[in-house]
């Protein structure tokens, strides 16, 4: 009885792990195929999985236009600059609350917690009349700043919880030795809690090169557009390049899936820090 | 002598407010101002276009509650929201049950969880241009439906005024469930076995096991998934707009696409700004329980 019961959860747990394959794995893989098609063959009836026509010319076409090459340097620099300035501001404000209390603490910690809930698009409008204003428009600027103001609040809570975790001697030897909390922070703490800067940073990473909104709306000449932005650019422009599109796709979805493919841990640790407490 | 102890002790006061100054700056220019801006636009009557808008009260407030696709958009929201998020919540249940079952070896384990981690992994203009690939009346899922007998025309799903808004809440159900399977996963490791060793001396069946144990340990973890998923699900944009743009006619407008088309299409900055208000209400109040429900945990 409890033999057949085992072998019974068994196929159960097989038939789900292959529906569940297809139903993630599917469109992935259909997005990958059709890349390496001629246009044509995208609708083709029945489908054609592997096609005689099999190119690297949908790559080709993106490789070589100057204009979609520069949304991928767009969104690379963009992204990078997010991450750098996120951890450095993030850094030093983690330190205040990890070593100190100070009148206001609560209050500035509640308002860092509470801008995970505000809609980017309540900030969209305020936004465009305030970077015209401050004369960033359609410059690389306006969307690191507006990034950081959701990129921040997780790097500050998420860097605040791993300094908890290393003991005041630490900064304090540093400093009885003469050297200033500036110098304990950089040299000592940073170092020690880099896994966890990791995960903080490839998190902000994936935050910065997935935005679309910002994107869309602060900016406006095609060579200041990012990745998302010019991914959607592709659909009106060449009347349905569906090639095209799935080669930029599959190139613009490349770098975070390498870092989640490599760096697993750190990735999977990121993700979950939101919503389990260990 | 005194001075300079003095001096030290402003030092010290002054410090954490010196780390902490950069983003106190961004995040009052950049957050605190804008939302006051956009309270203030909200009150006003047609500003940015207009170079002096008169104080209107709140009368944006009741354009914006009479308006009839306001409505249509509040309703196309729950229906997304909801319908979202309860199937996030049962296929990452699904998902991370099986991965954390012993009749799979590590190995087969963590290959098939990558897999189903992936759709998080793309970016909303890359998962929008994949499924109107996917569900095109020519597309592959047609193909299937078709000579599987389900359907005997084409289906434009995305096209279509009574299926458009299932269409994008499937697209939406695919990007979001691997968030819950990740973080369910991790809870269901952090379970004691020692609970579960107990429960089948008890003789507990494994669905009287699941429901008594595994629930009620997972609670904490789920409450927070489903508060956040709530809010971000809520505020979705990128993916409605790049797959029907709210479209055929209102069938897929949410609160979102109807702020943004107010502000971007038409150049209602008011309407836009009250709309955002009212979003941005909804959210604190969730936000409000989401931070509660993080205190009262740690």
């Amino acid at each position: 009885m409890v033999g057949k019961k085992k072998v019974w959860v068994k196929v159960l747990v097989i038939i789900v792990l292959i529906l569940g394959a297809l139903w993630a794995g599917f469109p992935i893989l259909w997005m990958f195929l059709n890349s390496f098609k001629p246009n044509a063959e995208i609708f083709a009836w029945p489908p054609v999985w592997i096609s005689k026509g099999f190119s690297f010319g949908a790559y080709k076409a993106i490789f070589t236009n100057p204009e979609q090459v520069r949304f991928f340097i767009n969104s690379y620099v963009i992204a990078g600059l997010v991450v750098i300035l996120t951890l450095f501001i993030g850094i030093m404000a983690s330190y205040a609350f990890s070593r100190f209390n100070f009148v206001g603490k609560k209050v500035i910690n509640t308002v860092i917690v509470a801008v995970q809930a505000v809609p980017p698009i309540t900030l969209l409008i305020p936004y465009l009349s305030l970077i015209v204003t401050l004369k960033i428009y359609n410059t690389f600027a306006a969307l690191v700043l507006t990034y950081m103001v959701f990129t921040l609040p997780y790097c500050i809570l998420m860097t605040t919880g791993y300094l908890n975790t290393l003991p005041k001697d630490l900064d304090e030897a540093v400093m009885i030795d003469g050297g200033s909390r500036w110098r304990a922070l950089w040299k000592i703490l940073v170092p020690t809690s880099i896994p966890g800067l990791v995960s903080v940073g490839m998190y902000t990473f994936m935050q910065a090169w997935n935005e679309y909104l910002f994107a869309l709306a602060l900016t406006k000449t095609n060579d200041m557009r990012t990745v998302p932005v010019g991914i959607n650019l592709l659909m009106g422009q060449h009347s349905y390049e569906w090639n095209q599109m799935m080669a930029m796709s599959v190139l613009g979805s490349l770098p975070i899936l390498i870092l989640f493919l490599f760096f697993q841990r750190y990735f999977i640790a990121g993700m979950t820090a939101g919503s389990v407490k260990s | 002598m005194n001075t300079k102890r003095r001096k030290d002790v402003f030092r010290k006061k002054a410090t954490p407010y010196l780390y902490l100054s950069p983003t106190i700056i961004l995040m009052f220019i950049l957050l605190v101002i804008p939302i006051i801006m956009v309270i203030r636009y909200s009150l006003f009557d047609n500003v940015i276009i207009n170079k002096n808008p008169q104080f209107v009260g709140f009368a944006n407030y009741a354009a914006v509650l009479k308006d009839k696709t306001f409505w249509i958009a509040v309703k196309n929201t729950l229906y997304f929201v909801i319908v979202s998020i309860i199937a996030h919540l049962i296929i990452g249940m699904v998902f991370a049950l099986v991965l954390n079952t012993r009749y799979l070896n590590s190995r087969t384990k963590g290959i098939f969880r990558v897999l189903y981690a992936l759709p998080w992994m793309f970016t909303a203009s890359v998962i929008a241009i994949l499924w109107r690939m996917m569900l095109d009346p020519n597309g592959i899922l047609n193909y299937l439906i078709v000579t599987m007998g389900i359907s005997e025309k084409n289906i434009a799903f995305l096209a279509k005024r009574d299926i458009a808004l299932q269409a994008v809440t499937l697209i939406n159900i695919w990007s979001g469930y691997p968030f819950y399977m990740i973080s369910i996963l991790a809870g269901l490791q952090g379970i004691s076995t020692d609970l579960y060793e107990a429960a089948s001396i008890d003789g507990a069946t494994t669905i009287k096991t699941f429901l008594h144990i595994t629930i009620p340990q997972l609670k904490p973890i789920l409450i927070s998934l489903l508060m956040l998923d709530f809010v971000w699900t809520l505020q979705q944009f990128a993916l409605i707009w790049m797959t029907t743009g709210g479209g055929p006619v209102n069938a897929t407008e949410t609160v979102s696409t109807y702020i943004y088309k107010q502000g971007f299409t038409k150049y209602q900055y008011s309407m836009a700004s009250t709309g955002a208000v009212i979003l941005l209400i909804v959210c604190t109040i969730i936000g409000i329980f989401y931070v509660r429900q993080q205190r009262s945990e740690g």
